[in-house]
C-alpha cells in the first residue's frame, strides 16, 4: 500500500506492508523498522528503533489531527491513485470573507448593520455558548455585505454568520 | 443523620456529592434537564428525576420542580453544589418552608453575602479590611462616573450578586464607563436575574486568595488555610493551589482570623469561602465572601487530609465540628487544573461536542474529579468545566511534577480542551517561581509560546498509515466505497457534514 501523506503541511511517502513479522515500512524510500499494535480504536503504540511513541488520532468536523505524546499534527492521507490536483484552497483575500461561527451557540448581539465600514478585528456580532460571550471579529477591513445570522438565531460551528468584503 | 440528599446541580459536583452520599451510606437524587439525560451524574445516582428543558431557568434554576422531586423522592435535604441555586439566598429559605434541609449557610447569611454592596456594609461595621469604592448599587451612569472620578481611574464594575466574573468590566478611561456598566448590568441580569452594578477602584495585578473556612450551627468557626487562585481568564479562575506560595504561617493565621470574623458577622455555618485581594506589598482586604463548596475545594482536602463534603454534610445534620482550629495541619502542596471544553488555538471559545475517545491520568498524588466520560456530547447550554485534575505531592515542586506527569497522559479527543494551556503553565518560569496575579495568565498567553520539543512528524506519518490500515472504522474508508471522497482524494477530512464539505471545496476552510 502506497501514501502520500502530509503532515503539518509537509509531504511524506510512505509504503506500507504485511510482512511475516509485523510491517515492511518505507517513509520517502528509507526503510524502517516498525512495529505497531493497534491499543483500542484510535490509539496505536508504534515502536520504531527501540523507541515507544503513543498515537492518537481525532477527527473535527473538517480535520484528522494525529497526537504523537502531547503534540498534535494536522494529518491529510491521500491514496495516490485518485490523486487529483487540488483545487486553490487559500482564501481570497480580496474578495468577499464569510464569518464562521467557531462554536455552536446562539446570536445574541449584532453589532454593526449591514452595509457599514469594519476594521480588521472589529467586533460585528456575539454569540454565546456556555454562559460565555464571544464577539466575532472582522477578518479583515471593508464593508459588511450581509448580516445572515439575527440576533436570538441558534449557529451550529461552521455557520455563515455575517460577510464582509 | 440525613437518610436521602438530593443534588440540584449537573457536572462534575453532582457527581463528588454523589459520591460522598454514597460513603456516608446516604441515598442520593439527581436531577436533570432535556440535554442531561446521559449525564454522568444521572449514571451515578440512586436516583433521578427529569426536571424540564435545557434551559436552566426552567430546570436548575427553578425552585418549584427541584421541591417538587424533593417531596415525590422523600429527600430530606438539598446540596446546591456551586453555581445554579447555591447561593440563592430564596432558594434556601424555600427549602426551609418545605421541611427541606439546605446544606449550606441560612438564608439571613446568604442574603448578607449575596449582596456585595450589603457584605461591605456588615463586613465595615466588622472592621473587615476593603478596597475603596461604593457600597451600594449603582443608580446611574452619572453616579458612575462621580464616583470614578473621586476614586480614580481604573475601576471595577462588579454584579452586587456575582460570581465567576458574570457581570465584571474593568474600566481605563471615563469615555468607556457607561457602556461598561449597561453590558455588566445585562450580563447580571442573564446570570443572576439581578442587575445591581457597584464600582470599586481596580488593583492591578493583584493576588488573588481566599480562605476556606467551615463553621457548624452550634456557632464554632475554623479556618482550613488558603487557595491561590490568581491564575484567572476572563476572571474565571482556571488554576488553584494551596497553600499560596507567598502566604507564611503568620500571614495564614492573620487572614484565617478575618476570615473567620467575617463568617462570625454574617452568622455563617457550613462550609464558605472568603476572598481576598492581596496587593504587592501582601496587604489583604476582603473581596467577597462565597457561600458555598467552591470548585477549587479539592486543593484544601487534599492539604487538610480532610472531606469538605462529609464535613457539610454532618454540620447540615446537626453535628459540632470534630476538631478546633489547632487541630488543623496543612501538610503537603496541591495544584488544581479546571478542564474546560474550550479551543485553545481559538481564543478560547468553548468547545461543545462528542467525546470521542478519553485516555485519564492516574497514578501517586493524582485525583480526578469529572464529570465527563467517552461517548457522551458536552452540551452548549452549561458552563465548560469539564473535569479537575489534582496533583499532591510533600512539596510544591513534586505536586508540578506529578500534575504535568499526568497532563501528559490526559488526552480528550473530539473535543478541545484546555489541558494544553496547563503544560505550559506548569513549565513556565514565573509560575515555577511563585510570581503570580491576576494578569499572570494573560501576560502568558500573550507571549510567544515555547518551541514544542521531541517533535515527531514523521511518527506520525507513519502512524496514518497504519491507522488506515488497522483502524478504518472510525474514518472514512480508503480505498472502500462507503464513504464520499472529497473533490481532491482527501479522505482524513471528509468526517463532517455536507455543508463542510462544500465549504471545503470552495476553499472556505
Amino acid at each position: 500500500m502506497v501514501y502520500d501523506i502530509t503532515i503539518d503541511g509537509k509531504g511524506y511517502r510512505l509504503e506500507l506492508e504485511r510482512a511475516e513479522a509485523g510491517w515492511r515500512c518505507r517513509l520517502d524510500g528509507r526503510d524502517i523498522q516498525m512495529d505497531a499494535v493497534l491499543a483500542r480504536r484510535d490509539v496505536l503504540s508504534v515502536l520504531i528503533a527501540g523507541k515507544a511513541y503513543e498515537i492518537k488520532r481525532e477527527h473535527t468536523a473538517t480535520d484528522m489531527h494525529l497526537w504523537v505524546g502531547s503534540v498534535r499534527y494536522l494529518a491529510e492521507l491521500r491514496d495516490p491513485r485518485s490523486l487529483r490536483g487540488r483545487k486553490g484552497t487559500d482564501a481570497d483575500e480580496k474578495g468577499p470573507k464569510k464569518l464562521l461561527a467557531p462554536m455552536p451557540g446562539k446570536v445574541v448581539r449584532v453589532l454593526i448593520g449591514e452595509e457599514q465600514p469594519v476594521e480588521v478585528g472589529q467586533s460585528i456580532l456575539v454569540v454565546e455558548a456556555m454562559k460565555m460571550q464571544n464577539e466575532i471579529k472582522s477578518p479583515k477591513k471593508g464593508t459588511v455585505r450581509k448580516i445572515v445570522a439575527a440576533e436570538g438565531a441558534n449557529v451550529n460551528a461552521g455557520d455563515v454568520l455575517a460577510i464582509v468584503e | 443523620m440525613f437518610n436521602k440528599i438530593l443534588i440540584a446541580n449537573r457536572g462534575e459536583i453532582a457527581v463528588r456529592v454523589i459520591r460522598a452520599c454514597r460513603e456516608l451510606g446516604i441515598v442520593s437524587v439527581a436531577v436533570y434537564s432535556d440535554v442531561d439525560r446521559a449525564s454522568l451524574h444521572v449514571r451515578k445516582a440512586d436516583e433521578a428525576y427529569h426536571i424540564g428543558p435545557a434551559a436552566a431557568a426552567e430546570s436548575y434554576l427553578n425552585f418549584a420542580k427541584i421541591l417538587d422531586v424533593a417531596k415525590r423522592s422523600g429527600a430530606d435535604a438539598i446540596h446546591p453544589g456551586y453555581g445554579f441555586l447555591s447561593e440563592n439566598a430564596k432558594f434556601a429559605q424555600a427549602c426551609v418552608d418545605a421541611g427541606v434541609k439546605f446544606i449550606g449557610p441560612t438564608a439571613a447569611s446568604m442574603e448578607m453575602m449575596g449582596s456585595k454592596t450589603r457584605a461591605r456594609q456588615e463586613m465595615e461595621k466588622a472592621g473587615v479590611p476593603f478596597v475603596p469604592g461604593t457600597s451600594r448599587g449603582l443608580e446611574s451612569a452619572e453616579q458612575a462616573e462621580q464616583v470614578a472620578a473621586k476614586i480614580g481611574y481604573p475601576v471595577m464594575l462588579k454584579a452586587a450578586a456575582g460570581g465567576g466574573g458574570k457581570g465584571m468590566r474593568l474600566v481605563h478611561r471615563a469615555e468607556e464607563l457607561k457602556s461598561a456598566l449597561e453590558a455588566a448590568q445585562s450580563e447580571a441580569e442573564r446570570a443572576f436575574a439581578d442587575r445591581e452594578v457597584y464600582i470599586e477602584k481596580a488593583i492591578i495585578n493583584p493576588r488573588h486568595i481566599e480562605m476556606q473556612v467551615l463553621a457548624d450551627e452550634h456557632g464554632n468557626t475554623v479556618y482550613l488555610g488558603e487557595r491561590e487562585c490568581s491564575i484567572q481568564r476572563r476572571h474565571q479562575k482556571v488554576l488553584e493551589e494551596s497553600p499560596s506560595p507567598i502566604v507564611d504561617a503568620d500571614m495564614r493565621r492573620r487572614m484565617g482570623e478575618v476570615a473567620v470574623r467575617v463568617a462570625k458577622a454574617a452568622g455563617y455555618s457550613n462550609a464558605g469561602t472568603v476572598e481576598f485581594l492581596v496587593d504587592q506589598d501582601k496587604n489583604f482586604y476582603f473581596l467577597e465572601m462565597n457561600t458555598r463548596l467552591q470548585v477549587e475545594h479539592p486543593v484544601s482536602e487534599l492539604t487538610t487530609g480532610l472531606d469538605l463534603v462529609h464535613l457539610q454534610i454532618r454540620i447540615a445534620a446537626g453535628e459540632t465540628l470534630p476538631f478546633a482550629q489547632e487541630d488543623i495541619r496543612i501538610r503537603g502542596h496541591a495544584i488544581e487544573c479546571r478542564i474546560y471544553a474550550e479551543d485553545p488555538d481559538n481564543n478560547y471559545f468553548p468547545s461543545p461536542g462528542k467525546i470521542t475517545l478519553l485516555l485519564l491520568p492516574s497514578g501517586p498524588g493524582i485525583r480526578r474529579d469529572s464529570g465527563m466520560y467517552e461517548g457522551w456530547t458536552v452540551p452548549i447550554d452549561y458552563d465548560p468545566l469539564l473535569a479537575k485534575l489534582i496533583g499532591y505531592g510533600t512539596d510544591r515542586t513534586q505536586a508540578i511534577s506529578r500534575l504535568t506527569r499526568a497532563l501528559h497522559e490526559y488526552f480528550v479527543g473530539g473535543i478541545k480542551t484546555n489541558i494544553s494551556l496547563f503544560r505550559r503553565i506548569l513549565t513556565d518560569a514565573d509560575f515555577r517561581a511563585g510570581k503570580l496575579d491576576t494578569g499572570y495568565l494573560d501576560r502568558l498567553l500573550k507571549s510567544k509560546p515555547p518551541e514544542l520539543r521531541g517533535g515527531h512528524p514523521e511518527v506520525a506519518a507513519i502512524a496514518a498509515g497504519i491507522f488506515a490500515i488497522l483502524d478504518p472504522a472510525s474514518a472514512p474508508a480508503v480505498n472502500g466505497n462507503s464513504f464520499p471522497r472529497a473533490a481532491d482524494g482527501t479522505v482524513g477530512g471528509t468526517a463532517g457534514s455536507s455543508w463542510k464539505r462544500a465549504a471545503r471545496v470552495e476553499g472556505l476552510v
